[in-house]
């Protein structure tokens, strides 16, 4: 029976000065590389392929099978780039990942571009965390002091040159042609697909654009085996992941465990709710998948039951909110950031969020017209499936889901402000009181 | 204010880091804002010209993310993230008070030229909610009093500390860094804290950890192995609809 946390990528982070080289030598940092790099590198992506691991980032794509994707009789360069971009709202796994240990990273890249025979590969980076890229820098330039970047590494053969990218704030660069686009120094719009980007994607040269987490696995998969990853998890969900939980909650925090726990074993492991609350609804993977409910407790976190239940495992964000929040106050500041995010490139998404918005305004201020209702879900039909990129389904997931959970409460916003009926001050961290 | 030529000579020396010169045009944006205080019209002018494109292209650029500033910053930015979770977690209350006691509204600085408030999106810190940054630096579980300590330290010029980073130095300092130039204060700070450890320290009381790599047997395994299977299983209902489309055609 497999433990209900398993720490693997979070094992160290508690460990003195463990963003250092030396410190990640000594718990066995590297080795995998070793290994690695004695094997041809189809069989490194057939590892991978055959771990069942499957893309962090939400979108759950088999890791190795996107690697194999990458034509090898392209005459062209081939590119590796990390999506550490993080920045869907909820979403904070991968930075204090590289925050605390930026070489377990490094040598999943240094693996991975092995495998796709990539001779530069890219960590974007977004600019809005400092320390991190701090971190990463000079984990970059500790690993190519020792050899482990550069030419020939440890003697194998094998080059490569890792450049760290800040990115300067766009949401909308998570999105991976979104980024290969602000990568090369343009404004970060999506693409239209085909080609996809393991056909033309960096510089119209083969490319794979994976997630930190994913990445960040690899050393792991390499070290300890098939077997081992796909005895965590379930049959089609394999292997551990990082469940970030915050919120209205006794302990947030990151909680790293096979695929497929529940919500209510992440709540009961950590003391459940905050004193006196009750939880209303929550988010299993950031706000672009539609919200769930107390009913939805005990779905297994994986691909597969929470699709299932109507939503979607995405970034495994946990945002738990309880009785004292007004569901149309969180949809209204959703969508705005949406409408703020949006790049405006399709129609749909540009003008749509824009009417969202100002018809989740009259409804938070109580001033909500008859018909507003069917008019917000009407809008939403109107964007999901008619943009270039996933953002602008993203806006409208909290939408309808809220509207199919809560409807009284957007009714109620026909008459009510949502402050009156739910008051700002009692769902704050720092909140005397919660009054149930 | 002219561009130094050593800034001159950074700014090739950023662009001579990339296969393509164009894509060191998001850090070299942030080092014209770390010399000049903003994205100018003269630097805007100066990576065009390094990079062989037009103005107009870089003025583009720069005006569609968010962290390239046209006015002219203060000596710190301050940021209130006052997305969903943040704002109700009491990032709503944080940002008013800091308004109020700052005299200012969002995107302005303070009469003293030391702080730039601004309301931010999500950074990446949901578990440590309320956040702040400042000079993109973390400033964890925050509250109006705490904010508002930090922002009179800040004007004070006294030393201020991030909750996991370093000592705060300025806006300008912070934005050299992000343009690919390391600071020396990589060791300052903790690896992680807090909620970041708060599934290892559970793990530790009950005694659990991942499976050892010779017990472990792994269950059967039903990750699809072909494209189509793939993408009906992954999350992008998108992508599923393209590849049909793709495959179809073939």
């Amino acid at each position: 029976m497999t433990d209900t946390l398993t720490p693997v990528l979070s094992a160290d982070w508690g460990n003195d000065r463990a963003w250092t080289l030396k410190a990640y030598e000594q718990t066995g940092g590297y080795a995998a590389l070793k290994t690695a790099l004695t094997m041809a590198p189809d069989d490194v992506i057939t590892l991978v392929k055959d771990s069942g691991l499957r893309g962090r980032g939400g979108a759950g794509f088999p890791t190795g099978m996107k690697w194999s994707f990458i034509p090898q009789d392209n005459p062209k360069p081939k590119y590796l780039v990390v999506n550490a971009d993080e920045s869907e709202p909820g979403t904070c796994k991968d930075i204090p990942l590289m925050l605390a240990t930026p070489h377990t990273l490094i040598e999943g890249v240094i693996i991975a571009a092995h495998a796709i025979r990539a001779k530069t590969a890219f960590i974007y980076v977004r600019g809005e965390v400092l320390h991190v890229v701090r971190r990463l820098r000079a984990a970059a330039r500790e690993a190519a002091e020792a050899g482990y970047l550069g030419e020939n590494i440890l003697g194998s053969g094998v080059d490569l040159e890792l450049i760290i990218h800040a990115g300067a704030g766009a949401y909308i660069c998570g999105e991976e042609t979104a980024l290969l686009d602000s990568l090369e120094g343009r404004r970060g719009q999506p693409r239209l697909r085909p080609p996809f980007p393991a056909l033309e994607g960096l510089y119209a040269s083969p490319t794979v654009v994976n997630n930190v987490e994913s990445i960040a696995s690899v050393p792991s998969i390499v070290k300890n085996g098939v077997e081992w990853f796909g005895s965590m998890g379930t049959e089609k969900s394999k292997g551990y992941t990082l469940y970030s939980l915050s919120g209205h909650v006794k302990r947030p925090g990151q909680y790293e465990a096979p695929l497929g726990i529940t919500l209510r074993q992440l709540l009961d492991l950590g003391g459940g709710m905050r004193e006196g609350s009750q939880l209303k609804f929550w988010t299993p993977g950031g706000s672009s998948t539609p919200i769930l409910t107390a009913e939805h407790l005990d779905i297994p976190l994986d691909y597969e039951a929470v699709g299932a239940a109507g939503s979607m495992l995405g970034t495994k964000a946990l945002q738990v909110f309880d009785q004292t929040t007004s569901v149309v106050r969180c949809v209204l500041r959703w969508t705005e950031f949406y409408k703020h995010e949006s790049c405006g490139k399709c129609t749909p998404c540009r003008e749509g969020t824009w009417w969202l918005v100002q018809t989740l305004q009259r409804l938070d201020a109580g001033e909500g017209k008859s018909g507003d209702i069917e008019l917000l879900l009407d809008l939403c039909e109107n964007i999901v499936g008619r943009a270039f990129c996933a953002l602008g389904d993203g806006a409208a997931s909290p939408i309808t889901s809220a509207i199919q959970y809560f409807r009284k409460e957007f009714e109620a916003g026909m008459h009510t402000p949502s402050s009156w009926a739910f008051p700002p001050e009692a769902s704050t961290l720092f909140a005397q009181e919660v009054k149930a | 204010m002219t561009l130094s030529e050593v800034t001159i000579s950074e700014l090739r020396e950023l662009a001579s880091r990339y296969p393509e010169a164009r894509s060191a045009l998001l850090p070299m944006l942030h080092l014209v804002q770390s010399t000049e205080g903003n994205v100018t019209n003269q630097g805007i002018e100066l990576c065009a010209e390094i990079l062989g494109i037009s103005a107009a292209e870089v003025s583009g650029v720069s005006t569609f993310y968010t962290m390239y500033k046209r006015r002219p910053m203060g000596k710190h930015h301050v940021g209130v993230c006052t997305n969903t979770l943040c704002a109700v977690m009491g990032g709503d209350a944080i940002f008013e008070r800091l308004k109020d006691h700052l005299d200012v509204g969002n995107d302005e600085t303070t009469d003293d030229g030391k702080v730039t408030l601004e309301h931010i999106e999500c950074n990446a810190a949901c578990d440590f909610a309320p956040v702040m940054m400042v000079n993109w630096e973390f400033f964890d579980n925050q509250t109006p009093e705490s904010a508002i300590e930090v922002v009179d330290k800040l004007r004070a010029g006294k030393k201020v500390q991030a909750t996991r980073g370093a000592t705060i130095t300025s806006w300008r300092a912070a934005e050299r860094v992000l343009a690919g130039f390391e600071d020396g204060l990589v060791d300052q700070g903790p690896a992680a804290a807090g909620p970041s450890l708060a599934g290892l320290e559970i793990a530790a009381e009950k005694g659990w950890s991942a499976p050892s790599a010779n017990e472990a047997k792994a269950k059967p395994n039903e990750v699809p192995d072909d494209k189509v299977g793939a993408v009906e299983q992954a999350d992008t209902s998108r992508a599923e609809s393209e590849t049909k489309d793709e495959e179809g055609k073939k």
